[in-house]
Formats: structure tokens, sequence, C-alpha cells
């Protein structure tokens, strides 16, 4: 980026600012309208999150930003006063952090196989594991339960039981991408290292992963993500069968009863349970910085 | 201290050493073997533990399932293909095919559109952080959250009660009577305004995906690029495209492979009425509403065989970046 303005300024004629801030006008203004097309559905739900349920149903958001009178903190209030919303943030954590940890470093493994060893029947082997991520998560619940289940290995209602499955799940999307970042790495970087006598634990270690940081930065923020929302796998892994391990996002479903009171709660659930995956983007966003690659190469 | 805090602390250090201890270990076992055969069992060492997760999770119920979709409801006999034969016999699944078809097109078109676009345009401002947040913060509300808000975006009442709905809102004030959205199924409009619930959500995806992508490029070779004359768009068109292209397929596919699985947004908004039922909502009503286990893992296999073709694009394709790394 730094290097890329300094030259534009030196460029002749580039160098007046004026006609710089024109010419990127359009940038700037295209960046700008999608921001507010974004924007309005999700200021609507953060709005709504601060109404009394009776409002919600008798004029638009956008009338409470003009009488700000009908604002309330009721919703989050509620939110926040359900007994058990602590116990669901502690253990949100404890399934998030694992479930991303663990996928993430058995796929890089694997991704290194498939982007740099040669073996027999490898692309198919490949496309099949890819093609797995079609499976319907549904349709794998009753046979892995039985698995977890007392019969089995008795794991059910443990975090043990969904850090390996959401470990499983995770698996095929994380090698998919992590194959094709790997993949994009200059040959000449691993026959040099070969010739130097690096093992290949050692170029996969001090090459083919520090050269992917952007990449595995992704893949953390999406597996953190999918796990932190994921609502299905734990009920059915979790859920019925031991409560004190349940995650936020069984807490936040428990605020609906089953007859569809309580919903209005759900706009504030979301921006409650919305600030940690949040800060996880944010805070790796240090690592969607130009020229980790590049300066690795030259190291 | 909690039991479990101490657990998830053993897991979160414990199972990484582990990992990287079982690498090294397989490393040193190599060395003990002869020249032609460590290459040969290598690669097999460092896949063994994704292909033991992925034969237990995914691949041993898939072979459940595809025994399922050859047995009738209750699972007690043999039925042939009777539930394939069902599933393309039926004018309801004929219509989720076509949805799905549209889901596939349109959510794939926006979301790796305008996730490109905004990934290429927010790396040259200042203000990239805050953009991309907004951009992502959709794919962070839940599912159901969001299915309340777009809720009230298409909301219709009856005139003359007032319109709630942001968008009948709209309308009104530029004078024109309202729309009941989510009702009008000519052309597939409604599905349409489904698939845009689902890529205001997912165009984060892409974005990060390929934003990813982007800051990867080595700038020196742009920078020898623009040293040597070539403008932006030349640089764009023969540096950055090119270099991109292998990310832009892992996203498109991805988001097929998504477009295929999503019944969320129907189920919440629609219940699949107004023709709006897509194929993967057909089989969560066979497994849940219908009872009809057989049915459901019989479209489940199809979703399977679908996108066979795409995986066959994607073969060729990294057989092409193999050639000229």
């Amino acid at each position: 980026m730094t290097t890329a303005t300094a030259t534009a300024g030196a460029r002749p004629g580039g160098a007046r600012p004026a006609p710089r801030l024109l010419r990127r006008l359009p940038l700037h203004l295209v960046i700008v309208l999608l921001m507010v097309v974004w924007l309005i559905p999700t200021i609507g739900l953060l709005v709504n999150s601060f109404r009394p349920p009776e409002a919600l149903t008798q004029s638009g958001w956008w009338t409470a930003i003009f009488s700000p009178s009908q604002f309330t903190l009721d919703n989050y209030a509620h939110v926040l006063a359900q007994s058990d919303i602590s116990a669901g943030f502690v253990n949100s954590l404890f399934i998030s952090i694992p479930a991303t940890v663990i996928p993430i470093m058995v796929a890089a493994f694997a991704a290194y196989a498939f982007a740099w060893m040669s073996f027999p029947g490898r692309d198919l082997l490949f496309i099949a594991v890819v093609g797995l991520l079609v499976v319907p998560l549904q349709s794998t619940f009753i046979p892995i339960l039985q698995l977890f289940g007392p019969k089995g290995v008795n794991i059910a209602g443990s975090f043990l039981a969904v850090w390996l499955a959401h470990t499983g799940y995770g698996l095929p999307f994380a090698i998919f991408l992590l194959r094709n970042f790997m993949g994009e790495l200059p040959r000449e970087v691993f026959e040099s290292a070969a010739i130097d006598g690096a093992s290949p634990v050692t170029a996969f270690f001090r090459l083919a992963l520090p050269m992917t940081v952007p990449a595995i930065a992704a893949l953390a923020i999406f597996q953190f993500l999918f796990v932190w929302n994921d609502l299905l796998v734990a009920l059915i892994y979790l859920g019925a069968q031991n409560p004190d391990n349940k995650p936020l996002t069984i807490v936040v479903s428990n605020l609906v009863s089953s007859l569809g009171g309580g919903w209005q709660y759900l706009a504030a659930a979301a921006f409650v349970t919305m600030a940690v995956p949040l800060a996880v983007f944010l805070g790796l966003q240090r690592y969607f910085v130009r020229g980790i690659v590049g300066g690795s190469v030259k190291g | 201290m909690d039991p479990r805090l101490v657990t998830a602390i053993i897991v979160v250090v414990g199972v990484p050493a582990v990992l990287v201890g079982y690498i090294w270990l397989t490393e040193q076992a190599l060395r003990l073997l002869g020249q032609r055969l460590r290459p040969r069992l290598r690669p097999w060492l460092w896949l063994a533990p994704a292909l033991a997760f992925l034969a237990v999770f995914l691949v041993y119920p898939t072979i459940g399932t595809f025994v399922r979709s050859l047995q009738n409801k209750a699972g007690t006999d043999f039925a042939g293909l009777d539930n394939y034969a069902w599933f393309f016999g039926n004018d309801s699944s004929l219509i989720a095919l076509r949805n799905s078809l549209i889901w596939l097109v349109v959510l794939t078109a926006i979301t790796v559109g305008i996730g490109l676009l905004v990934a290429l345009f927010v790396d040259r401002v200042r203000y990239e952080t805050v953009a991309k947040s907004v951009i992502f913060v959709p794919l962070a509300i839940s599912m159901v959250a969001a299915s309340v808000i777009w809720t009230f975006m298409y909301d219709y009442r009856t005139p003359p009660d007032p319109q709630v709905g942001t968008l009948n809102a709209l309308l009104g004030t530029a004078g024109i009577a309202p729309v009941a959205w989510v009702q009008v199924s000519d052309f597939a409009f409604n599905t349409i305004l489904l698939v845009i619930v689902m890529a205001w959500m997912w165009t984060g995806f892409a974005m990060v995906i390929l934003s990813a992508a982007l800051k990867g490029i080595n700038p020196e070779l742009l920078e020898a690029a623009r040293v040597d004359g070539a403008t932006e768009a030349q640089v764009f068109r023969r540096i950055t495209l090119p270099l991109l292209a292998p990310t832009i397929a892992v996203v498109t596919t991805t988001m097929i492979i998504t477009a295929l699985k999503a019944f969320d947004i129907v189920y919440v908004m629609t219940s699949g009425n107004f023709d709006t039922q897509v194929v993967a909502f057909q089989m969560i009503r066979q497994l849940y509403d219908f009872g009809n286990p057989g049915r459901a893992s019989a479209i489940a296999v199809i979703l399977l065989l679908a996108i066979i073709p795409v995986m066959a694009i994607n073969i060729r394709r990294f057989r092409a970046q193999e050639a000229i790394r």
C-alpha cells in the first residue's frame, strides 16, 4: 500500500493533489455506496434492538430515529439477565477456540501433502475431500450420535464431542482453501530449501506456513465464526445430554419460546453474541497486510 | 479453577503440540526407511489425521445415507430407485430444482462479484478495515436474526394500514403502491429476494478470502510492471487477475456448494410457500416434517452427484496450476 502510494505520487502528472482526488472519487463513491446498502439492514436491526416489542409491529424502525423517546434498554436487560448467559458465553469460548485451532493444524498438514507431495490418486482423493463439503450435516447426526453415545465411545454431551465434530465438519473447506494458497507458492523456494538439506518438516514450518499467513487468518476468522454461531451441532452433541455445557447460541434460542413469543429479544441477542467474532475479525486484520509473503521469500 | 478451563488449555496447547510431535516423529521414522520408500509413504502420514476425521464424520455417515436412499420410508425394505423416481417425478421438486439453480447462479454471482470488487477497491483506501467490517458484519449475525431483519425489509401490510417494511415505505415516499414482496412468484422474483438475504450475509466471506489472496501478491511484481509503463488496467488484467484466478475459483466452488445447501432462509422467511422451495429445503422437510429419511437421503445423494461437474473443473484447474508454478 505505502509503496503504491509513493510511486503514484512520484509519477509525472500524478503529483498534483486535486486531480488525484477527483480521479479517485468514483472509487470512494462505489465503496461508500456499498457500505450504505450493506449497513441499512444492520442499522434496522440495531435500532429495533432498542425498541419495545409493540412498537416493532406498529411503525418502521426509521421512525424511531426521529422520536428517540421510544428507545429502551429492556431487550438488552432481558437478554443479559438470563441466568445462564455468562456460563453460555464461557462455554462458547471453550468450544470455539479448540474447534478453530485443531482443524486448521490438521488441514495444514493435509494441504501441504496435497500441494507439494506427489502420490498416486492424489487429485481424485483431493476432489473427494472437497466434495464432502456438500454432505448435509443433518444426514451425519444419527450415525455420529450412535458412535458418541453410551454404546460407542460415550463422549456425547462433552466438549470433546463438539471439538471433534467441528474438526471433521470444518476440514473439507479448510483443506480446500489452504491447498490453494500453498499450491500458489513458487516452486523455487521449496527446491532451494531441499538443496540446502531442509526436510519437508522444516520446509513446512519455516516456509509454507509463514507464507500462507493471510489465508490462515481468513480461515481462522471463518472457522471461529461458524463454530461460535453454530446451534445445530451444539444442540445435537451437547444440548440434550449436558445442559451445563450449553453455548451462547442455545441460551439465545431458549429466549424464543416454542410458541414464538420473545422473538423481539433476538435483535438484542444478535448484537451481544456478535461482539466476539467481530473482535476476532478485527484482531486478525493485521495479518491482511501486503508483503508478509514477499518478506518471507527473501528471508 | 473450572476443570473445563484446565481441559480447554490442555487442548489448545496440547493438541497442536501432539500434532507437531506426530509430524516430527514420522519424519524420524521415515529416516529409517530406504530412499525409495520414503517419498511414497510420507504423504499418507501427513494426510492420516485429516483422513481419519473425514472418514469418521463425513464418509461413514454418507455411506449410510446412500444405503438409506435405497430403502423405503420405515427403512424396513429395499425400495430400489423409488425415492429417486419420486423426487424427479413431482412438480414441487422440479420447481425446487429450478429455484436451486437460480440460487446457485445468483448467489455465486453477487457474492463473488461484489466480494472481488470490494476486496480490490478497499485495498486502495485508508478506511479499508472499516469498509471490510461493514461488509463482514452480516455474516456474524445469526441466520435467524438476519431473517428477522429481512422480514422487516420485505414486510407488506394491506393498505390502508401503514407500511412497516423498509422497501414498501421507500416506495410509499415515491408515491408507488406497496408490493407483497415475498409472495410475488412471477419470474421467481421472490426466490431472488431470498437469495439477496443470503448474498448480503455471504459477500463478506468472498471478500475476506479474496482480500487474503490479494495481500499475498508480491508488490514488487506490480511495481515492475508499472515501471515498465503498464497502465493500472493492464496491471490488473495481466497480473492481478491471473494471480487471483485460483482463489476466485475456490470461492466460486464454495459458494456454489453453499447455495445448494442453503435452506434456513427459505424455512424462516416463507416456509417454502409461494414457490420458493429449494432442493435442500425439500430434504429437510422430508427428514423432519414428513419423517421420510429414505427420500431425504435420496435428495442428499442427488446433491452430492450434482457437484461432480464442479469438482471436475477444479481438477483441471489444479493440474494447470501445477504445470506453471
